[in-house]
């Protein structure tokens, strides 16, 4: 026996497999087509979004009518994007709450300007403003200024809900469907609506838990502000984790297939990850990206919880968001009952 | 799908004395027609048997009468109703394949589908029926085939059923799990529980069923109690021979025979006849077994010996 003849068995064994496996992934037509659509969808998504030219590394409000880069050379500076602002304490409240780099009153002479010292992006933005102008006049910045970290963290909470609740809901159904539990509970009475609920139940739960030791344990940690109440904050982030839920069971109300649902989940998170303002405030982008980014359950969490953190905001100033959430849970409830599946087509 | 229609009456269910009837049922895939018409009713209070070779449309037509499965026509009538709630609260169903959830013990197991229905029998009283009082808090998944089935059975029962399908439920069993199961099954029986079974094994429906159809291509090929039925198809008696003892010169003697496991089986009206043919024929009668036909029997002479793919 040939020295290599063990190795040639193995290898043998290993493509007997990955062929078998090949051909169960091509011979799924669903998966196929999730699994190669995902990435160009995905890859059409970041064309329109970050497509054209460079996207500008700074947001930079400007009071006042736009002079020509002639008049004023900081206005032509390159990865600076320069948004008219109407209202100088509007455009002063953006900046306080990082959603601005810099605040630029042209109006004045020498220029005025308000950033926020412990602002990485701020305090590059104001270097290179006095690089071009030596003359522009810092102003102190009123009201309570937010860290970056504190704008952050909601984001960062409402990405770990963003997850947990789509894809923990989602693939717990598929896997019952595909194993045939499901089809065993339709022949008791339970109904549809019933069955999702208590998922949506479940998986709240186990959300909301996520999430309190990530407040409570970044907040030992790193510490952050909170301005608002926390039992406001909580039903926030129950009624969000409920609309998220049933959003993914929505999702799952049909598949059998783990690779199917995985797919179209990360179709649906993608655009919420960059639109919903986790990572950088969408003041400045185009209108119909604002508008896409309301329709998503994440952003409206979002809002609401930087209103409370942030602002302190009370349930009036959030009841709008509030209001969306709990309205796309029933609708997504009674969309995922209507559609549902209790087994594989 | 549950069905959940107006109140319909079907004219003939209360007349007949059924629990379930099933009329004219059709149910079409994009190849094949896998029921083809099939009507028939079961009375209440009995053990009634669905037979039939593989793809023969048993399951699909279990399937349909359970209410999981949309006929393409045709109607199932519980009680002279259409399939709805009332039925989904008084059904108890064994599939042929059942999948429990995960990470749960069996007396966790009997307790979540307890609590999916309104009225039953308590958990212990299952336990004790089904005999899993020393299996309480084993993991579900940690089963063997027999104890998974007594659990299952106790799924089914849990609502305390007035019918009772139990679709293969030995399949796959040991002997001795099997005999287990049908004394359970028996013992339901004795409650004067509808069951609706259907299985391969002929010795199972023989020694269950009060009646029996027998299925094939989707269509009913024999109704009936099973001793009528044997009475009706079978006039004749049953030979049997050692392989060894067959001679081919035997083949040509115009005898009703089928070789098969070792074994040839002729099939005659005229016992002294066929005796005088095979000794005058050289062929040794030494082993020779005479034995009334069965419903195995009665199985193959239906559906044919040739293996069904």
């Amino acid at each position: 026996m040939s020295l290599l003849t063990p190795v040639r068995s193995s290898l043998g064994r290993l493509v007997a497999v990955w062929h078998a496996r090949n051909l169960e992934f091509v011979r799924d037509r669903s998966s196929l087509i999730f699994t190669l659509g995902v990435p160009v969808a995905i890859v059409a998504a970041m064309a329109l979004i970050f497509g054209g030219p460079p996207r500008p590394l700074f947001k930079v409000g400007v009071l006042g009518a736009m002079r020509s880069t002639a008049s004023y050379p900081f206005l032509g500076e390159r990865y600076f994007q320069f948004v008219p602002v109407a209202e100088q304490s509007s455009g002063i409240h953006s900046v306080a709450r990082n959603d601005l780099d810099l605040l630029l009153d042209l109006r004045q002479q020498p220029v005025h300007f308000w950033c926020i010292e412990d602002s990485p992006k701020g305090y590059v933005a104001e270097k290179l403003l006095l690089q071009v102008d030596p003359q522009a006049q810092r102003q102190p910045t009123t009201g309570a200024v937010t860290r970056y970290i504190d704008w952050l963290f909601p984001g960062v909470l409402g990405m770990n809900m963003m997850f947990t609740c789509l894809m923990g809901a989602g693939y717990v159904v598929v896997r019952y469907r595909k194993n045939g539990f499901l089809k065993r509970l339709s022949a008791t009475p339970l109904s549809a609506f019933e069955f999702l609920s208590a998922q949506v139940l479940s998986r709240l739960g186990l959300a909301l838990a996520i999430t309190l030791i990530l407040y409570s344990g970044v907040g030992a940690v790193i510490g952050f502000h909170n301005a608002g109440s926390a039992a406001l904050l909580l039903l926030v982030a129950a009624l969000g984790c409920l609309s998220l839920i049933a959003f993914g069971l929505i999702v799952a109300s049909r598949f059998a297939s783990e690779e199917v649902v995985g797919g179209l989940l990360n179709f649906l998170t993608w655009p919420m990850m960059l639109l919903s303002g986790i990572w950088f405030s969408l003041e400045g982008s185009p209108r119909w990206m604002q508008g896409l980014a309301q329709l998503f359950p994440l952003t409206h969490i979002l809002q609401a919880a930087r209103a409370i953190m942030l602002d302190g905001a009370g349930p009036a100033a959030i009841g709008t968001d509030l209001a969306y959430l709990a309205g796309t849970t029933l609708v997504f409830l009674g969309v995922g009952a209507f559609s549902f599946r209790w087994r594989a087509e | 799908m549950i069905i959940d229609s107006p109140p319909l009456q079907h004219p003939d269910v209360s007349a007949a004395g059924a629990i379930l009837r099933v009329d004219t049922l059709v149910k079409r895939y994009a190849d094949n027609t896998a029921v083809d018409g099939l009507s028939f009713s079961v009375r209440e209070g009995s053990c009634f048997g669905l037979l039939g070779p593989n793809g023969a449309g048993k399951t699909t037509t279990i399937e349909i009468m359970e209410g999981i499965l949309a006929p393409t026509s045709g109607q199932v009538w519980y009680r002279g109703a259409p399939l709805g709630e009332r039925f989904r609260a008084e059904a108890g169903i064994l599939f042929q394949k059942t999948a429990l959830q995960d990470f749960l013990s069996v007396r966790q197991t009997l307790n979540l589908f307890r609590g999916l229905y309104d009225h039953g029998l308590s958990v212990d009283e299952v336990i004790r029926l089904c005999a899993l009082e020393k299996l309480l808090k084993r993991d579900n998944k940690k089963l063997s085939g027999g104890q998974l089935q007594r659990l299952l059975l106790g799924v089914a029962l849990v609502n305390d059923p007035a019918i009772l399908f139990l679709d293969e439920p030995t399949t796959g069993l040991d002997p001795q799990a099997r005999r287990r199961f049908w004394e359970l099954v028996e013992s339901i029986k004795a409650q004067r529980k509808t069951i609706i079974l259907t299985t391969h094994y002929m010795e199972e429906a023989q020694l269950l069923c009060d009646e029996i159809v027998i299925v094939d291509h989707g269509r009913i090929i024999a109704q009936g109690a099973p001793q009528a039925l044997l009475r009706q198809h079978f006039k004749a008696v049953l030979l049997e021979l050692p392989l060894e003892d067959w001679s081919p010169a035997a083949r040509t003697l115009g005898l009703t025979f089928f070789e098969a496991a070792g074994r040839v089986e002729l099939t005659t009206n005229d016992l002294e006849g066929t005796l005088r043919t095979l000794m005058q024929a050289g062929i040794s009668l030494a082993h020779l077994r005479i034995r009334p036909p069965n419903l195995e029997d009665l199985f193959l002479e239906l559906t044919g010996k040739d293996l069904r793919a």
